[in-house]
């Protein structure tokens, strides 16, 4: 079960920068761990998160090995205008999940 | 290690001295465990809550806010005459959740986190508290420590760069960072055995409930900040 918790103000004025926090359910396996015996655990990482504003690209971010399981990513956009903000995270294995926010710019 | 047996036995922390781990921690993690909307407990608790519904729980206890506030801040109690841990008594109904498994501490950190700032009231029995009191103080395992050679006598001294705090359990389940997720106070507990070179004693064992019964009242009156976040 995947999941992910996205933070975006309801609502902000025309021009101020907004923060945009995201969540994600993840265990982030390197791939360089070993069981007990010795086998190798197969790397199961998020390799990305992309995030749209009114389906225009604002942030994008490339995930490593390394990074911590359920990783926060948090970032900063102007809000121009009302709409929604759509992010997806995509990773090893299959992993994909989308979540919406709307946001209202007065 | 001759050193080490000649010293006294330890003396309790006076209350007005008692810190929660919280007070140790770095501006940075005690801002993850302040963040309620993007904290790394908040993916748990929403697992609980969805769990909540799903087996049943919802069923008899209706609504959690309401039906479990302050319940974690009363347990281990006494459950049909048998001193019980928070985790026990929340899979009686599902006894096929195992201890450390994700839906066990989802369940149990989302019936923990309704009693968020209330005080603790420790209400396990005499005889509990005072086996767990004696456990507490006992030598044991390869290193010849006591819990409170580490807890009682050097706390607020580091141990391997991180700093050793009271050991109040006063948010389990914890998302602890260095397990990349979250865990119950039994398996801190077995961590600390396993850092004293001691017996490593199976979940549920009566000496590691005592224990908890014993820290819980030794942690009476200190405010529930569960599900807490700890380095």
């Amino acid at each position: 079960m995947a999941r992910v918790v996205v933070n975006v103000p309801a609502e902000a004025k025309k021009g101020e920068v907004i923060e945009i926090r995201t969540l994600a359910g993840h265990p982030m396996e390197t791939g360089f761990r070993r069981t007990q015996l010795g086998e190798l655990i197969p790397r199961d990482i998020i390799r990305s998160l992309v995030c749209t504003y009114n389906g225009v690209e604002i942030f994008r971010a490339e995930l490593h090995p390394a990074i911590a399981a359920n990783p926060l990513l948090t970032f900063t956009t102007v809000a121009t205008e009302s709409g929604t903000l759509e992010f997806r995270w995509t990773g090893d294995n299959g992993f994909s999940v989308t979540e919406k926010a709307s946001i209202k710019v007065v | 290690m001759w050193l080490a047996l000649g010293s006294a036995v330890a003396a309790e922390i006076p209350l007005p001295e008692r810190k929660s781990g919280y007070e140790f921690m770095s501006r940075e993690t005690k801002a993850m465990q302040d963040d309620e909307v993007t904290g790394p407990a908040v993916l748990t608790l929403l697992d609980g809550e969805a769990l909540w519904g799903k087996l049943g729980c919802q069923g008899c206890h209706k609504d959690a806010a309401a039906s479990m506030k302050g319940v974690a801040a009363r347990y281990p109690a006494m459950v049909g005459g048998k001193l019980t841990t928070l985790e026990q008594q929340v899979r009686h109904r599902n006894p096929e959740l195992r201890y450390e498994s994700r839906e066990l501490l989802a369940l149990t950190a989302f019936v923990a986190k309704q009693s968020r700032g209330m005080p603790i009231e420790a209400s396990g029995s005499k005889p509990n508290v005072e086996a767990g009191r004696a456990f507490f103080h006992q030598r044991q395992g390869q290193l010849n420590l006591a819990c409170a050679s580490c807890h009682d006598d050097n706390w607020g001294k580091k141990l391997g760069g991180t700093p050793i705090p009271q050991a109040h359990p006063t948010g389990y389940p914890i998302y602890r960072l260095e397990w990349q997720g979250v865990g119950s106070f039994t398996r801190r507990l077995r961590n600390c055995l396993t850092g004293m070179r001691a017996e490593l004693l199976p979940h549920g064992a009566p000496e590691l409930v005592d224990l908890e019964a014993y820290l819980m009242w030794r942690a009476r009156g200190m405010k529930m900040e569960a599900p807490a976040v700890r380095p």
